[in-house]
């Protein structure tokens, strides 16, 4: 405790809290622009950090990273094209609002809902840490393998017009994910002799083409900006203490999500890239009202944004207790530790529990400014968006996006795979194939294969190796936990194709839903 | 008379030759050097290259730009280095054994080869290590040993990536002990602390890095190096075993075939000096420093393209 206080007042001095707003503004720009992400926010910033002391360094970073998964909110409610990974659950409702005019609002909920969700990590970090990191450590090659199967019954539920159709998304997402180097083996695959193909398909490069490329390809050709006009707008302003009012009247979507958040951010691997997709379904899964999300419910843009900003914090806690890294961004602040000669694992919070515990709550303050900071920077960027013309809101897009595409590895191939992809997205759109499902599949390929094959290697004694899989209790839940979610999406869709269920009630099953 | 002007125009001609010749060599480097690292950023490579990078600048005089060029496990980078960099110093790349001499046995189109650049130094290594947490009911390599006879491939051992330094060193320590091991491959260290502290494996053959870095939670059961390490004082070698395995990752620096002498060992004087300056920050991480450069590179190889070379075809 007194460490602590003694961390606390070290952080508020009129250095530190300059850096927290100057990294906070620098990330949560970066964050809104399509195609530049927290990771690359982070690995600009690395070199700066090295003139400055331990502390300061590590609160820059902080605070830009908090800005920045912030910051893709922006990009996912204006223009339908998440910033970051971790916004793509923003999308479905943040858009369709902006589009019924309610954009101020959705930004509005969304920082709110970042603002809680990254104190909410911040506390659990600071509180919880090594019981958090047990449970994280609990997590080996069969779990992961369930993990992965588990975010894969999401393609399910996140094509609620055609469950073909969002499998067919699926598997294609699959498919690219098996591009280049296998996880295990280190054999190159589906490379066609074109040695720079080893580095397979990035998943940001994948991200910023299905979402980006075939949105502004829809924007030019139905000659129109992103959003409807200014005149509409001013009338259905929502006032943010009404915005509020509305997220905590009704906590439980607000305290689902964060828990999802912190759960799923220790995974190392699986990361913030899926938490927001989760928190998403869980809380229509939970919603009196599921039939309203994807058209603009208001509590899909909080359980999104409030999810993804735990994991903030909530991936810090098995890189500051074991050094690995829950998120990618989280591998940069490990080198930077390592560079200051900080190594963790307890001693971090007890030799040098100031710095960590400065670090720590430098965070909570970046969450805090994230509010004034985001308010008017939402009504900035959103005032843009609105008053750009589309033949010069495309262009500039399309320059932002080739160019973080290019920044990500340097790589001129990206930017290839980024327009065939972006280009295919677009006729899979028209077709009914959406972005959401490749894009999970994508993530998800690499992890199950990666799990399923560390595990029957492990089993090679075994008589029937697959049962491994099934092993330990906690594989065992999460196996469960698979079936109930694939259960409870696919037996309300077989029940009405069947005409046995005039309308299809949610389940109530409150299994499915601490994941 | 027209003998002698030829002559002399002849021996001025050479003169000046030599004399701009010896200029631009002295001169070098005059422009911005790029370092590449083929890896992302805030891993072990990166982490060297920035510790590096300040000190690079004072004795070169000019900037050294740190670029990231990740993909394939180094080798996007290393083909797209062999085929487009030029001779001449100022592009510069980060190598490391044993991933420049498996993936071109390894892949059919890893796209690059391993001896086809010139190796400016290796500037350090990290020696492989097998390390069980501490728990474990194997208290030393005997144990471990003793067990693996009687249930072979029962003990399973993590590592980082297939036919890595880890692997490799894994398979000439079932060969010379005579036992069965399962090797479960992992993406790199970070997931390899998480399978170690969680009971995923028995143990994990990775480097003395991890070693130390969680040096609360685990033994060392051995050390694949001729001496003991600094950072790990009580951790016995495998030789001190019985075992002959030296082994690990070498990290180091290459320049296209066909530079200069001259400025290779600037270059080899500018790491040195910068490995000198951060000894101090490197050794207690586990690292162990080294200063091969010359026909010690090519010694290097040799000596583990051995060791290695006929697991690796083996395998094939």
């Amino acid at each position: 405790m007194e460490m602590l206080l003694e961390a606390l007042t070290s952080l508020l001095t009129f250095e530190s809290i300059l850096t927290v707003l100057v990294g906070v503004s620098a990330g949560l720009f970066i964050g809104a622009m399509p195609g530049l992400t927290a990771t690359m926010a982070l690995a600009m910033l690395l070199p700066f950090t090295f003139s400055m002391e331990a502390l300061q360094g590590l609160i820059a970073l902080g605070a830009v990273y908090m800005g920045s998964i912030y910051g893709g909110a922006f990009t996912a409610i204006l223009i339908n094209t998440p910033g970051t990974p971790s916004s793509i659950a923003t999308t479905f409702d943040g858009y369709p609002m902006a589009r019924q005019g309610r954009a101020y609002e959705a930004l509005a909920a969304a920082t709110i809902a970042s603002v809680v969700g990254g104190i909410v990590g911040v506390i659990f970090l600071l509180i919880l840490a090594p019981p958090l990191a047990r449970l994280a450590v609990a997590f080996g090659p069969s779990e992961m393998f369930w993990v992965a199967m588990l975010g894969l019954t999401l393609v399910a539920s996140l094509s609620s017009d055609s469950l073909l159709k969002g499998l067919l998304g699926g598997c294609i997402g699959i498919l690219l994910s098996t591009i280049g180097v296998s996880p295990v083996g280190g054999e190159s695959r589906f490379t066609f002799g074109y040695p720079p193909l080893q580095g397979g398909i990035e998943l940001i490069v994948a991200l910023i083409g299905l979402f980006v490329i075939p949105e502004l390809l829809t924007m030019a050709a139905e000659g129109r900006g992103a959003l409807p006009g200014g005149g509409e707008l001013r009338k259905k302003e929502v006032s943010i203490a009404k915005i509020a009012k509305h997220i905590f009247s009704k906590p439980a979507n607000l305290i689902r999500s964060c828990l999802i958040g912190q759960v799923i951010a220790i995974i190392p691997g699986a990361g913030g890239n899926v938490t927001s997709l989760v928190a998403y379904n869980e809380a229509r899964r939970f919603s009196k009202d599921p039939k309203s999300f994807g058209k603009g419910n208001i509590d899909g843009v909080v359980a999104s944004e409030s999810s993804n900003n735990v994991m903030v914090a909530g991936s810090m806690v098995p890189l500051l207790t074991l050094g690995i890294p829950g998120a990618p961004p989280d591998a940069i602040i490990l080198g930077v530790l390592l560079m200051h000669g900080l190594r963790p694992g307890l001693d971090l919070f007890t030799q040098s529990g100031l710095l960590t515990n400065g670090f720590i709550l430098s965070m909570g303050l970046a969450a805090l400014l994230l509010l004034p900071v985001g308010l008017l920077g939402g009504r900035v960027i959103h005032r843009v968006v609105i008053r750009t013309p589309y033949y010069f809101l495309v262009p500039s897009i399309a320059m932002v996006t080739i160019l973080g595409t290019f920044a990500l590895r340097n790589s001129m191939l990206d930017v290839g795979i980024m327009l065939i992809l972006g280009t295919a997205g677009y006729f899979l759109r028209l077709i009914g194939i959406q972005a959401a499902p490749i894009v999970l599949g994508l993530i998800l390929g690499g992890i199950a294969e990666e799990g399923y094959v560390q595990t029957l290697m492990a089993a090679v004694v075994d008589p029937i190796p697959w049962l491994r899989l099934v092993s330990n209790p906690l594989s065992m839940v999460l196996a469960g936990m698979v079936l109930l979610g694939a259960a409870t999406a696919l037996v309300p869709m077989w029940l009405a194709r069947k005409g046995l269920l005039d309308k299809v009630e949610e389940e109530d099953s409150d299994s499915g839903g601490s994941s | 008379m027209t003998f002698t002007y030829k002559t002399l125009a002849m021996s001025v001609t050479a003169v000046a030759a030599m004399g701009l010749a010896g200029l631009a060599q002295a001169e070098y480097p005059e422009e911005d050097i790029t370092y590449i690292i083929p890896f992302d950023p805030g891993g072990e490579s990166d982490v060297t290259a920035r510790f590096q990078e300040p000190i690079l600048e004072e004795e070169l005089g000019v900037s050294v730009n740190v670029t990231h060029r990740p993909g394939g496990g180094g080798a996007v980078a290393w083909s797209e280095f062999q085929n487009s960099a030029e001779p001449d110093g100022y592009e510069i790349i980060g190598v490391n054994i044993p991933h420049i001499i498996g993936q071109p046995i390894q892949r059919n189109d890893a796209g690059y080869e391993t001896d086809n650049w010139r190796i400016v130094t290796f500037f350090h290594s990290t020696p492989n290590a097998l390390i069980v947490s501490d728990d474990s009911p194997y208290d030393t390599l005997e144990d471990l040993v003793e067990d693996a006879k009687e249930n072979p491939e029962a003990i399973t051992l993590g590592g980082s990536g297939t036919y890595s330094a880890n692997h490799l060193d894994m398979l000439r320590f079932e060969k010379e002990a005579g036992i069965d091991l399962t090797y479960i491959p992992f993406s790199g260290t970070g997931p390899l602390k998480g399978a170690l502290e969680g009971g995923h494996v028995a143990g994990i053959f990775n480097y003395t890095m991890l070693g130390t870095e969680m040096a609360d939670s685990v033994k060392v059961l051995a050390v694949a190096a001729e001496e003991r390490v600094k950072a790990l004082p009580d951790a016995p070698t495998f030789k001190e075993q019985g075992y002959d395995i030296v082994g690990g990752a070498y990290r180091g620096v290459a320049v296209p075939k066909d530079t200069p002498d001259e400025v290779v060992e600037t270059l080899e004087e500018a790491f040195a000096e910068a490995n000198r300056q951060i000894t101090e920050k490197q050794e207690p991480l586990g690292f162990v420093m080294e200063y091969i450069t010359g026909d010690e590179v090519d010694e290097v190889m040799a000596m583990l393209r051995e060791a290695y070379g006929p697991i690796l075809e083996d395998a094939e």
